[in-house]
């Protein structure tokens, strides 16, 4: 047999005898993801940790375990290490990676060397971040928004901090750029775009925010690290220049950067709907569409978070309406879900158990979102816990969750093994209510009045704040089993075919997992994503990827 | 580098050939991330334009009096003329280039980056004197001035800082170019990585268009 390109160098310098090497020089789409995958993990178990860190010191009213001031550096490590280095990179750096390139049936991304390129991106921001913790003042105290003038007067260290969220961005940009490119360039013939897995199009709008939004917190953070460095004067008052503009520079792209955390989530859940109901997806083009919609009207909406800024009432009016406007292409993709399993044959494996779950609570997250939109309700509870409850409802038991339904779907496509389906089900439900626990009483507690970003609160608020910390002790233990399932099947685990969940899109056609170079064949696409009839799915290839029904 | 995986042929089932594009020396798709690079490369630009337009909005009369007093018209007049005769040689090269002139193209380039330095050097002079007279963010003689005055060398150091880091960047891939050119890498066969310097070069040039009015200008017209 002939050796192909895959077999010779999948790697930038040809091949190597180490396996180290072969591993951190490869220009594998699949091998990409999964070294994105790693760093991830490190960081969501320091980040969880310090977290729990701020519980601790929230069991009671006054100071306990840590400082006032290493309680602020605390919160902003937390929302760096989550924000910068797990979540906005996760689902598409890790599944685009693996995934999206098998779903239309391509052999790799248009440019794998940039791809691994943004690796090292990712790893270098990622050191950065880590010694900013050791060097001087350590940590930076700002809040992950790096809000001017303290961003530029405090003596911790904020530049490091800068500089990290600085490269990482550069790292989802050409991410970002790289997806584009190739949804455009290598679908498998025939496969135009209303035929691509949703998953596909979400990460398409996601690339899109990643590309045009993100080049402008790169800028705002460079006038920071200038500012820090020389003093123009640009984010100083006292110099004439004006710090809310520091804001609205930053949520130009922060705000974008919740859908781009959001939207891959969507994508997720939209392949996941269909398969476990046996049923075609309800309204794949309202889905497909939505995604774009919110990409775009997400862009013009970043004003809600500087609604009690002084801003002009026609600009909050109108900032106030484009944020409720969002919430429908948004709905149209939960009504899609929800009609999607109406009279279909539904299996609740471990996948559809966390979209399910996930849905409930992301619902709260949005429609709390909604609450603090209304321009008079928000100069209430502005930076009151409320938002924080928001935040977390919306994105960790939104979009990370999300994240953990995914994993549970392409476990074993990825690792060609099945974990154990009973605790993966059990651990859902202990997170489920630990989670809720967890969060739900910060929202009363936000709505009475107790501000974030304080080590310590009035003595009222104290019953709320042991429920979250015995919230947290439940959704720790919770997340440890899973992630120890996890890792145990990686081993233990029960060996699967090519196609455990009986899906339809093209990535469970492959051996599991994948070979280097994909398919063998490329195969010709002139079907739709998710084909069912009477439970079954409609399209089977043959072992040179012919269609043969 | 090997490139074992040549074209390949899908069939569909009515029997059509169709072409699967490989990632390997995708022509389109080299054109295309450019492009997107470029994208993002006005999203950051277009940032500090608006930067620029907010404080130009906020303190218009002393921006205008420290465009008329400090900035001279002449020499950053000389350096724009200077960087539209290079984009021009640039574009002689891709021409020569296509055609398969190696040679003429090679020559082109280093018109290219000569006509880089000149205006690299000219910026030099320029900054040097704005320094020396303390016009430099941080110095007493500049934050003894009006509010005005510190925000428009602020941003005038910030803004052409950044463009100057453009052109240095330009020239080191221009001595790539040459340098793939020589080994055979880059020629009318491939002529992709050219091209998109060649693109590169024209926004880094277009960026200067529009500095040149507004650091420049502003004060002529008063």
């Amino acid at each position: 047999m002939n050796k192909t390109f895959y077999d010779e160098t999948h790697t930038v310098f040809g091949h190597h005898d180490s396996k180290i090497l072969n591993w951190i020089f490869t220009m594998d789409h699949k091998r990409v993801g999964i070294l994105y995958g790693i760093p991830m993990l490190l960081v969501f178990a320091i980040a969880i940790t310090v977290a729990f860190i701020m519980r601790l010191e929230l069991y009671a009213p006054g100071e306990q375990f840590i400082s006032a001031d290493l309680y602020n550096q605390a919160f902003t490590l937390h929302g760096v290490l989550m924000v910068f280095l797990f979540i906005i990179p996760g689902i598409p750096a890790v599944f685009g990676n693996i995934i999206m390139p098998l779903m239309i049936g391509a052999k790799d991304v248009s440019f794998p060397r940039l791809n691994l390129f943004t690796w090292y991106l990712y790893m270098t921001g990622l050191v950065v971040a880590v010694l900013s913790l050791f060097i001087g003042e350590g940590v930076a105290d700002t809040g992950w928004t790096f809000y001017a003038p303290y961003s530029v007067t405090t003596d911790t260290n904020v530049v490091m901090a800068l500089s990290a969220a600085f490269l990482l961005g550069m790292s989802s940009v050409l991410t970002g750029l790289n997806f584009v490119v190739t949804i455009h360039r290598l679908r498998a013939p025939g496969m135009d775009f209303f035929k691509m897995p949703l998953f596909v199009w979400a990460i398409y709008a996601t690339a899109w925010i990643q590309i045009l939004a993100t080049p402008v917190v790169g800028i705002t953070l460079i006038l920071v690290i200038i500012e820090k460095f020389t003093g123009i004067g640009i984010f100083d008052p006292s110099k004439g220049g004006d710090p809310v503009l520091y804001e609205h520079l930053f949520w130009i792209y922060s705000h974008p950067a919740v859908y781009l955390m959001i939207l891959p989530a969507f994508g997720i859940v939209s392949e996941i709907m269909p398969v476990f109901s046996r049923r075609t997806i309800f309204g794949y083009h309202a889905i497909a569409l939505s995604s774009v919609v919110i990409a775009v009207v997400g862009y013009f909406v970043w004003g809600h978070h500087l609604l009690g800024s002084g801003m002009s009432d026609l600009a909050r009016a109108i900032f106030s309406f484009l944020t409720f406007f969002v919430a429908i292409p948004t709905g149209v993709k939960f009504f899609d879900w929800v009609a999607t399993m109406y009279k279909g044959s539904i299996r609740l494996d471990s996948p559809m158990l966390w979209s399910l779950g996930t849905i409930i609570t992301f619902m709260i997250g949005g429609f709390t979102g909604l609450t603090i939109t209304m321009i008079g309700q928000d100069l209430h509870l502005h930076d009151t816990y409320y938002v924080v409850a928001h935040f977390h409802y919306a994105i960790l038991s939104g979009v990370v969750w999300f994240f953990f339904a995914g994993i549970h779907y392409w476990y074993p496509k990825v690792t060609g093994k099945m974990y154990n389906e009973s605790i993966a089900k059990l651990v859902f439900y202990i997170q489920f209510i630990g989670f809720n626990l967890l969060w739900f009483p910060p929202f009363i507690a936000g709505y009475l009045g107790m501000p974030r970003r304080y080590y310590d609160y009035l003595p009222q608020f104290e019953i709320y704040n042991q429920l979250a910390f015995y919230g947290a002790v439940i959704m720790i233990f919770g997340l440890v089993w899973m992630f120890w399932n996890l890792f145990r099947g990686i081993k233990h685990g029960t060996p699967v075919g090519n196609n455990p969940w009986e899906a339809t899109t093209l990535e469970w056609h492959l051996p599991s997992p994948p070979p280097a170079g994909n398919f063998s064949k490329t195969p010709y696409v002139d079907f739709d994503p998710y084909e069912y009839h009477h439970g079954e799915p409609v399209v089977k290839f043959d072992e040179n990827y012919k269609r043969i029904s | 580098m090997s490139h074992a995986t040549g074209p390949e042929i899908v069939i569909d089932p009515q029997g059509n050939e169709h072409l699967a594009v490989d990632f390997q020396d995708d022509y389109e798709a080299g054109i295309f991330g450019y492009w997107l690079f470029i994208f993002t490369e006005f999203m950051m630009f277009g940032a500090m334009f608006m930067v620029f337009t907010i404080y130009f909005t906020m303190y218009t009369a002393d921006f205008v009096e420290m465009s008329k007093e400090h900035m001279n018209l002449m020499l950053g007049g000389t350096n724009t003329v200077v960087l539209l005769i290079s984009a021009y040689m640039m574009g002689l090269g891709m021409m020569n280039l296509e055609k398969g002139n190696h040679d003429k193209a090679i020559k082109f380039i280093w018109y290219t980056i000569i006509l880089s330095v000149v205006f690299l050097s000219i910026k030099a002079v320029e900054w040097s004197h704005d320094i020396h007279l303390g016009l430099f963010p941080g110095d007493p003689v500049l934050e003894s001035m009006s509010k005005g005055a510190n925000l428009f060398f602020g941003m005038y150091f910030s803004m052409t800082g950044l463009h100057g880091l453009h052109i240095i960047i330009g020239i080191a891939f221009m001595y790539w170019t040459i340098k793939s050119i020589k080994n055979g890498e880059v020629g009318a066969h491939r002529p992709v990585f050219m091209k998109n310097v060649t693109l590169y070069w024209d926004f880094v040039h277009l960026i200067w268009v529009f500095l040149f009015p507004l650091y420049y200008m502003i004060g002529g017209a008063a």
